[in-house]
């Protein structure tokens, strides 16, 4: 193709997005519309996938029957939410290997906040109410992007994910109504959850690289910091509620701007996390990566009798 | 590594009786019979169905956009397969 007509078919197909028509795996895309869609569709399928292993470390531990059928069943979610967005990925012509390999090898990354370590029961708390609810705001708005079997992948996790939020925030009241301990505990996790679940809507629009392409394709409807001053303003009440407090010293409500203001955030940190360096990146690795590999003898017998299976069956065709 | 990865299948669930099968997504499975029960897992943990289909997507024979024009255009021009193209009296209500 000339690189006029490859400019012709594009000025097509960014029209087609501006009239908020759906792109679908056959159609023609430019190589860029489908290398961002892999990027960012499989970074968000490794971030479920990740992310299942700090909840999993307390699904043996769980304080009652009730939070462990709630825990198994979100662990399960995001399962569910990985193999959704992987086969929404594959539809881009990249396979499932590539995919596990370039999250087993580094080369793509997941959310930073599957770091953090999870060290006490109130995590799970904390996790659900913060985390999903961050994870929700970023996520509500890919319902309508422009390529279909994303879309229609995002649809199906919002629809499950709103009940890992209240799951979360129950397991947080209750701590936060119980005994000074209790209580404590639950600070204690706001006070560590607090700032990564900030830096997981991204960097600042300033340093953000991928924002306006993003947008103009609907991958992005709102950038990092709108993303992020809307959850600030959604759960502060929300701690309030829990009687805990936000740890940072500058949030406040501005009359004038309707926003509650906030401190600074530690991008180093941020960016310390990404490039490798957070409290649990190597561990999170080693466990996901141990997973695959011990788990690689039942794939290959689970290929192995599907192969022995539709032999037995032609051979028994053949002889009737 | 797996010797052979496992093979792509299309999912499609009756959401319930009354309705078609509609297409739900896909996932990979190494036979029919554990496509049934991934789908089952993945498509319908709460409730979203009553019956499901897996198909092996290797066996789909899909139309290519770039025939689209050849394809779906030659209905375009044809009105007269529709109702309205036709004129009736007033006096004649319901047709």
């Amino acid at each position: 193709m000339s690189d006029k007509e490859v400019k012709n078919l594009e000025e097509i197909f960014e029209a087609r997005i501006t009239r908020d028509e759906k792109i679908e795996p056959k159609d023609w895309m430019p190589e860029k519309y489908r290398k961002t869609h892999i990027r960012q569709i499989s970074q968000h399928a490794h971030s479920e996938i990740v992310g299942m292993l700090p909840e999993g470390n307390w699904i043996s531990r769980a304080p009652s029957l009730r939070r462990k059928v709630a825990l198994l069943a979100k662990v399960q979610d995001e399962a569910g939410h990985g193999l959704y967005l992987y086969s929404a990925c594959e539809t881009l012509g990249i396979s499932r290997e590539e995919l596990y390999e370039q999250l087993h090898t580094g080369k793509a990354k997941y959310s930073s906040i599957f770091n953090y370590p999870t060290v006490s029961w109130a995590d799970m708390g904390a996790i659900g109410w913060l985390v999903d609810g961050a994870a929700i705001i970023n996520q509500v708005p890919l319902c309508s992007t422009s390529y279909g079997p994303y879309a229609r992948a995002m649809i199906r996790v919002c629809k499950e994910e709103s009940f890992h939020q209240r799951q979360g925030f129950e397991i947080m009241l209750k701590l936060a109504n119980g005994t000074p301990e209790q209580k404590d505990m639950a600070q204690d996790a706001l006070n560590r959850w607090w700032w990564p679940s900030l830096m997981m809507l991204g960097p600042t629009d300033a340093e953000s690289v991928h924002t306006a392409q993003s947008m103009k394709w609907k991958l992005k409807r709102k950038t990092n910091d709108e993303l992020r001053q809307q959850f600030i303003d959604q759960t502060v009440p929300q701690a309030d509620l829990l009687g805990l407090t936000i740890p940072d010293s500058d949030l406040k409500w501005n009359e004038e701007t309707g926003h509650y203001d906030f401190g600074e955030i530690n991008w180093d940190e941020f960016w310390q996390v990404v490039k490798g360096h957070g409290p649990s990146n190597k561990k999170r690795m080693k466990d996901r990566v141990g997973a695959w590999d011990r788990g690689a003898w039942v794939r290959d017998a689970a290929m192995e009798y599907a192969d022995k299976k539709e032999k037995r069956k032609n051979d028994t065709k053949k002889a009737v | 590594m797996s010797k052979k990865n496992w093979p792509l299948w299309e999912v499609f669930v009756r959401s319930k009786n009354g309705l078609e099968h509609r297409h739900f997504g896909s996932l990979r499975a190494a036979d029919a019979d554990m496509a049934m029960e991934n789908a089952r897992d993945v498509y319908t943990r709460r409730s979203e169905g009553v019956s499901i289909w897996v198909v092996e997507s290797n066996n789909i024979t899909a139309s290519n956009p770039e025939n689209n024009g050849e394809l779906f255009e030659p209905a375009a021009d044809k009105v007269y397969r529709h109702p309205t193209f036709y004129d009736l009296p007033d006096e004649v209500k319901h047709m």
